[in-house]
């Protein structure tokens, strides 16, 4: 099967007389290798709004201190205010008289997005080094702290996607404008 | 000491454009009255590098050891942000369109990782009727395309929006430095959507990056079937290590960071990811605290590279004004100059080819009389989008968020000679 794919691909190769980009689409060679979704369950880390690829598992604030103090605390301060302006994640009101401090709680539109975000990236001296478990902990401290949930509210795939987020209508979709 | 025989086109000395034919090539500094060699400088000899062999061929080769060592102009490290930051391409210093691939500017959220295409993957999953991996070896043996593209971050320029007043120490570069241009290389994502066989229920893309943040971004699927490409080469080799080597989503003209690099995963979705780079980052919060989320297209703009901050004018006579423009929504129909803070204008000399979302180069000369001036440049492009003036995007959006800022840029020269930023 390989051999024969190898073949008809270079077949194809040089039967592609034109480079426009809507000619290649039907010409060109196909190469990709099936794969499963099971098998990508490791590798593909997405969190979607409505829960889509939130993973199993769960946890609290009070479980998630622990693990804030341990692994987040050095760079994000002890009560999420951060050491620096890109850092601070607790805190502000879109809705303040001055200029409005944009964090997590304040501004983020999706509870997702928390997850999605420290699952992938943080801590960012070593991303991807929490389980499962130590995400959903972490993150409902993160939104402890800024006062959206309480400090036993669990947090797993059927319920974090059912958070409400302050600014959740706060955005305007500029997708259709070209 | 005003030469009777310039003709001028708009105030403060802007001259027609003919008088730029004879001057050669050159940036600020170009003085038609004088010439390089005085009469005194007695008879011409050949020079000692005419006399000997030089070194032969090399594998790899380097600039000229006179050459300007051009840099780009990069932050210190962070040790609470590994490898955050960006590097800003020294656009003053730069002719042409096309920047060397050294000298692409760079915006990284977790460093570069080291990767080894052997290793790589790229999944293409979700929505699809065949989920499919895609090792680097098969993706070279697929039809490729070449185009010219500029590639902008949307924070470049935001400095000036949220400055109060003008950088006086700004350049070209450590303002508007995050915009670059190259000829990219790759298979038309389309290509590789189609092989997996989008489901009808997919609208959007959520693409995602092999480094520590695993960045991530959601395309709208028309973008994606539209012009997208997965780029394996930038100028002819491989992807740059800090442009997404061994590959990067390339959306043209749309704001940088949704080209993302390190591509590891295209997942098609319904709806967007909503993913941090486009929620927290990336979204511009307006007077009444609303904010724009998913603003694609980088506005029509324009910038005068040369004279520009911190460069200074040696002696009165005729330069040659320079810059560069582009347009996220076409090609650049027309770039005006004022010499006079924008009270008149005239039109430029467009230097280079108009591509389509690409970087293209104006010029226009200039006689400097010893005056003080305000340099500003406008562009037009093909759909009839005009570039804004920075005051009027401020009154409209305010500065409390400076992503997207596409306003006039104005140089100021004194009666000493020497460029600054400014804010006319
Ligand atoms: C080594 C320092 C460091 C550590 C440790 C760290 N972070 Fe961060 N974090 C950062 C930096 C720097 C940013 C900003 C990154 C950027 O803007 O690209 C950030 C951003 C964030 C953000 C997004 C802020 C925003 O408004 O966009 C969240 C949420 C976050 N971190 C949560 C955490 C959590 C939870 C932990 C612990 C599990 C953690 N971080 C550990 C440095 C760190």
């Amino acid at each position: 099967m390989p051999m024969l794919k190898r073949i008809a691909s270079i077949t194809a190769l040089l039967t592609v007389a034109a480079t426009s980009f809507l000619a290649s689409s039907q010409e060109t060679v196909r190469l990709g290798t099936p794969i499963s979704e099971s098998q990508l369950a490791n590798f593909d880390l997405i969190a979607q709004p409505n829960g889509n690829g939130l993973p199993a598992g769960s946890g609290t604030a009070r479980q998630g201190k622990a693990v804030y103090d341990a692994r987040c605390a050095a760079c994000h301060a002890a009560n999420g205010e951060g050491i620096s302006a890109a850092t601070i994640i607790v805190g502000g009101d879109m809705q303040s008289e001055g200029e409005p401090l944009r964090t997590v709680g304040s501004y983020w539109p999706e509870a997702s997005t928390v997850f999605d975000f420290v699952r992938r990236a943080m801590p960012a001296d070593a991303p991807k080094s929490l389980s499962d478990d130590e995400v959903y902990q972490v993150v409902a401290y993160v939104l402890f702290l800024n006062g959206i949930i309480g400090e036993d509210q669990e947090l797993n795939a059927s319920t974090l996607p059912r958070v409400e987020m302050p600014n959740a209508d706060g955005f305007i979709d500029q997708s259709a404008i070209h | 000491m005003t030469n009777k025989n310039l003709e001028k086109v708009a105030g403060n000395g802007l001259l027609n454009r003919r008088h730029l034919l004879g001057m050669g090539l050159g940036g600020a500094g170009m003085a038609v009255a004088n010439t390089v060699l005085g009469a005194d400088s007695g008879p011409l000899q050949i020079p000692y590098w005419s006399r000997q062999p030089g070194p032969g061929a090399s594998p790899f080769g380097d600039r000229s050891r006179y050459a300007p060592q051009l840099e780009r102009m990069s932050g210190s490290p962070n040790p609470t942000y590994p490898g955050g930051g960006a590097s800003r391409s020294p656009l003053q210093h730069l002719q042409g369109t096309i920047t060397p691939n050294a000298l692409h500017f760079e915006r990284h959220h977790a460093g570069i990782p080291d990767i080894d295409p052997a290793q790589h993957k790229l999944v293409i999953n979700g929505l699809v009727r065949q989920p499919l991996v895609f090792s680097y070896e098969d993706l070279l043996r697929y039809t490729m395309v070449s185009r010219i593209y500029f590639l902008e971050c949307s924070g470049n320029s935001g400095a000036v929006l949220r400055r109060d007043t003008p950088d006086p120490n700004g350049t070209a570069q450590s303002l508007h430095g995050l915009v670059s241009c190259a000829e990219w290389t790759g298979i038309p994502l389309s290509t590789l959507l189609d092989e997996a066989g989008v489901l009808p229920e997919a609208n959007w893309i959520a693409a995602v990056g092999a480094d520590a943040a695993s960045m991530g971004r959601s395309v709208p699927l028309a973008k994606a079937m539209d012009d997208s490409m997965l780029a394996l080469f930038q100028n002819g080799e491989p992807v740059m290590p800090g442009q997404g080597y061994p590959m990067r989503l390339f959306n043209p003209g749309w704001e940088g960071n949704t080209s993302v690099k390190w591509l590891t995963q295209i997942k098609l979705t319904n709806g967007p990811v909503h993913f941090r780079d486009e929620t927290s980052k990336y979204t511009d919060t307006l007077p009444d605290r609303s904010s724009l989320q998913f603003t694609f297209p980088m506005g029509v703009k324009s910038l005068i590279t040369s004279p520009s901050g911190q460069m200074s004018l040696n002696q009165r006579g005729i330069y040659r004004v320079t810059g560069l423009a582009w347009s996220g929504s076409g090609s650049i129909r027309r770039v005006e100059v004022s010499a006079d803070g924008g009270r008149s204008w005239a039109d430029a000399l467009i230097d280079s080819e108009r591509h389509e979302k690409a970087l293209t180069r104006f010029s226009i000369p200039w006689e400097w009389n010893g005056g003080s001036a305000i340099l500003q440049s406008r562009a037009t492009d093909s759909a009839g989008n005009v570039q804004p003036t920075r005051q009027s995007i401020l009154d409209e959006r305010g500065n409390i968020a400076t992503y997207h800022f596409h306003g006039i840029q104005s140089w100021s020269v004194n009666n000493a000679g020497e460029v600054r930023d400014a804010h006319a």
